[in-house]
């Protein structure tokens, strides 16, 4: 077949079409919004009636495909890291059940936090619910791993999880695809206590999944992902996990590099090649895009053996993505450098677009609060956790997806009255519901803004689960009635905004209030597209 | 042959658009590309750049090392400045002179074109003015794009047919547009080079 130009998250969704999958779950979130995208958009996935709507988080999203897993056919979820976090339950749990349609689980990590709040390195969740672990150093292994994952996890009746970080997720290479797989039937699993997890069937569960491990460990070393290339030069072996490994062969023209490398692509690792590199080499530099957990588990806390070189002796920086640079002068390489920056180029931070509907809210609140002292304001994720910055500096947190409504009633029961909370749509639906309901049990002082721009804004304007439904939820959670109000934040309308929002700092309970204008990028996107509809009608 | 090419604007200036048009003539070339690009939060009017490799072997990373690239593509002044520390000695830079002022503290405009106009190498044009006269300033992306064709040893034929399919779906106008502006960006090249 023809190659075809793929990112690596398109790879991964490709692969995922092409080997038989009847589902695809997710929560956007950048570096894995493309996967869901690609299925979304892909004639072929319509066709073969390949379900790939957004969930409402990343909870929701692996639980719905663990139960496309437990009626026996193949599903994919996909998140960024920190989704992970907000899965966790059920992906830890999702292992002692084990799978029976193929499951595989996508964490897209962000080292050095291009588009995140932190770094987390998603090897460790795989770790720790000892399951097996794909990390693939191309967009093609992407696309192999797939079809080889869902292959696995119904060879071993366990999830599998594919991590990725953002440089494989965005880049682009050819990719050459292999026949497709027709779906799996409905077939529900033989023993249908399987995934009935009361103490008395997991532990025995757990006994299993732990039985299994060597299982893993025997497929880590034969399914061709770890590859072990031997060389003359034995002073150094070198261990490349994912990506890192193109950052080695950069750094050798001829693309033969004189000491033994073990690649490596999918975990537990295979202990004999580690063996064989450390035996055979004086000392060993371990490569990772992430934690240097590899690095520590061949250390050991005590750290008596031959030297290990990497992230934690200073070799690599201890955080940020790799690069062929940072590779190159962890090997002893000089690079030539280019000119420097010149010192008047300035930084350019991204921001609010022009005609947001979010910066006409934050003028309006901005104002309404001018009569408190500072530092109000829990916010939460999304486009509008850039008014943290100049010129709105209108926000004083940003922790994890719901921590604003949360976080505000916990300042204001420790009497910062009053406390505001400002908190997307989507957000809202994602993680905010639950907080709001504990505000209202209490009676928590608190006013919150639902800045409703009808849109996931920040991840580039996918579809808001909370989309005509916010008025409805706030009521049926409890929020009264005249205590919910809709603004409309435009500059004409800012003295009546902030008389709105004013009115609501007063009160003592729970106010919502919710600013509603459309994003302006998605505006526009319909508005292009509206015209071109009626230029073709013209032609 | 080999390019390691940075593409260097602002969110929303189109240069994927560019990286897509290059990658479309070097893949109808035989050859293999590695192209690393930026989504997500710097989208939002920030600084963005892509890595744009193509070469008739197999390439191992998916970023340029500094101090590798053969050309830096820039929609925008100030921009093409931020990537020389990844620019080859003996590398191009082609770039826009029209800033794109959306920070209160944009630098002296007359000071970063001086500093372009400092370097042996560079080709330096109006991409915006020219683009305009065209027709529509959101042709500025492929002036640029004619400005460092011919550096990029695709044949230019090669690069048009490659705007065509890239512009297929926007309608005649636009592929006429682009490749209009793609042949003006060229003509000032090719007096400068
Ligand atoms: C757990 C988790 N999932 C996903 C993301 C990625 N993410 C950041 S903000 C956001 C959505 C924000 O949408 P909304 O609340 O509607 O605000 P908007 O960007 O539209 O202003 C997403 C998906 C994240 N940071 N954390």
């Amino acid at each position: 077949m023809q190659k075809q130009l793929l990112l690596g998250d398109e790879a991964l969704a490709q692969g995922a079409i092409d080997a038989g999958i009847s589902g695809i779950y997710a929560y956007p979130g950048t570096p894995s919004t493309e996967i869901t995208e690609y299925v979304q958009k892909s004639k072929e996935a319509a066709e073969k009636g390949i379900r790939s709507s957004w969930s409402a988080n990343e909870k929701t999203a692996m639980e719905s495909a663990l139960g496309m897993s437990y009626a026996g056919k193949r599903a994919m979820v996909c998140m960024k890291h920190v989704g992970l976090n907000v899965a966790a339950d059920g992906f830890i749990n999702s292992a002692i059940t084990g799978a029976n349609g193929g499951l595989i689980i996508v964490a897209a990590d962000d080292p050095s936090m291009h588009s995140s709040q932190n770094e987390q390195d998603s090897r460790f969740y795989g770790k720790f619910a000892l399951i097996p672990i794909l990390e693939p150093s191309t967009q093609q292994e992407a696309y192999d791993m797939v079809r080889y994952g869902f292959d696995l996890s119904e060879k071993l009746g366990t999830p599998v999880l594919l991590r990725i970080t953002t440089r494989l997720a965005h880049s682009r290479s050819g990719v050459v695809r292999k026949e497709s797989k027709e779906q799996n039937k409905l077939k529900l699993p033989s023993n249908l206590r399987q995934f009935v997890l009361l103490p008395v069937i997991a532990r025995k569960q757990y006994k299993e999944l732990l039985s299994k491990q060597t299982e893993f460990e025997q497929e880590s070393a034969h399914a061709g992902f770890n590859q072990y290339f031997d060389a003359d030069d034995k002073k150094l072996g070198i261990v490349a996990c994912g990506i890192s490994h193109n950052y080695l062969m950069e750094n050798y023209p001829d693309r033969k590099v004189p000491h033994p490398v073990l690649k490596v692509g999918q975990y537990p690792l295979p202990l004999k090649m580690v063996d064989q590199l450390y035996e055979s080499c004086d000392e060993l530099l371990i490569l990772e895009d992430g934690y240097p957990i590899i690095e520590e588990s061949i250390k050991g806390v005590l750290n008596k053996g031959k030297k290990i070189r990497g992230r934690l002796d200073g070799s690599l920086p201890r955080d940020g993505e790799l690069n062929p640079n940072i590779v190159g002068r962890s090997l002893g390489f000089q690079h030539e450098e280019g000119l420097e920056i010149p010192d008047f180029v300035a930084p350019r931070p991204p921001k609010l677009c022009k005609g947001c509907s979010h910066h006409d809210a934050f003028m309006a609140l901005n104002e309404a609060l001018s009569g408190y002292s500072k530092g109000r304001v829990f916010s939460d994720i999304g486009c509008y956790t850039l008014s943290a910055l100049e010129p709105l500096e209108a926000i004083n947190t940003c922790v994890d997806m719901g921590a604003s409504i949360t976080m505000a009633i916990g300042a204001a029961e420790a009497g910062l009255v009053p406390s505001v909370a400002a908190i997307g749509d989507s957000t809202f639906t994602h993680s905010g519901i639950t907080g709001l309901l504990d505000a209202v049990n209490n009676k928590t002082p608190i006013t919150i803004l639902i800045l409703d721009n009808s849109t996931v804004g920040m991840t580039g304007g996918q579809k808001s689960s909370a989309l005509g439904r916010i008025e409805q939820i706030c009521m049926g959670v409890g929020v009264e009635e005249e205590h919910i109000k809709v603004l409309k934040p435009l500059r004409k309308q800012h003295d009546e905004n902030v008389k709105a929002i004013q009115e609501e700092l007063k009160y003592n309970g729970v106010s919502v209030i919710i600013p509603r204008r459309e994003c302006i990028q998605t505006l526009n996107r319909r508005m292009r597209a509206k015209h071109k509809a009626k230029t073709a009608n013209i032609s | 042959m080999k390019k390691d090419i940075i593409l260097a604007g602002v969110g929303g200036q189109g240069i994927l658009s560019i990286a897509a048009t290059i990658g479309t003539a070097a893949i109808a070339n035989g050859m293999h590309l590695k192209q690393a690009e930026v989504h997500g939060m710097s989208q939002r009017g920030g600084d963005v750049q892509s890595h744009l490799r193509i070469s008739d072997e197999k390439i191992a990373s998916d970023l340029i090392p500094q101090g590798q690239a053969d050309l830096i593509i820039s929609v925008e002044p100030m921009e093409s400045l931020r990537y020389l520390p990844m620019l080859k000695r003996e590398g191009w830079l082609i770039t826009n002179t029209a800033p794109h002022v959306n920070i209160p503290n944009y630098p002296d405009i007359e000071k970063v074109l001086e500093k372009i106009k400092s370097l042996p190498r560079h080709v330096a044009l109006d991409a915006d003015k020219m683009a305009k006269d065209l027709g529509s300033v959101r042709a500025t992306n492929i002036v640029v794009l004619g400005a460092a064709a011919p550096f990029l040893e695709l044949a230019i034929e090669k690069l048009e047919n490659a705007i065509r399919s890239i512009f297929k779906t926007k309608g005649k106008e636009m592929i006429e547009l682009n490749l209009n502006a793609f042949r003006a960006g060229l003509a000032v090249a090719e007096k400068a080079s």
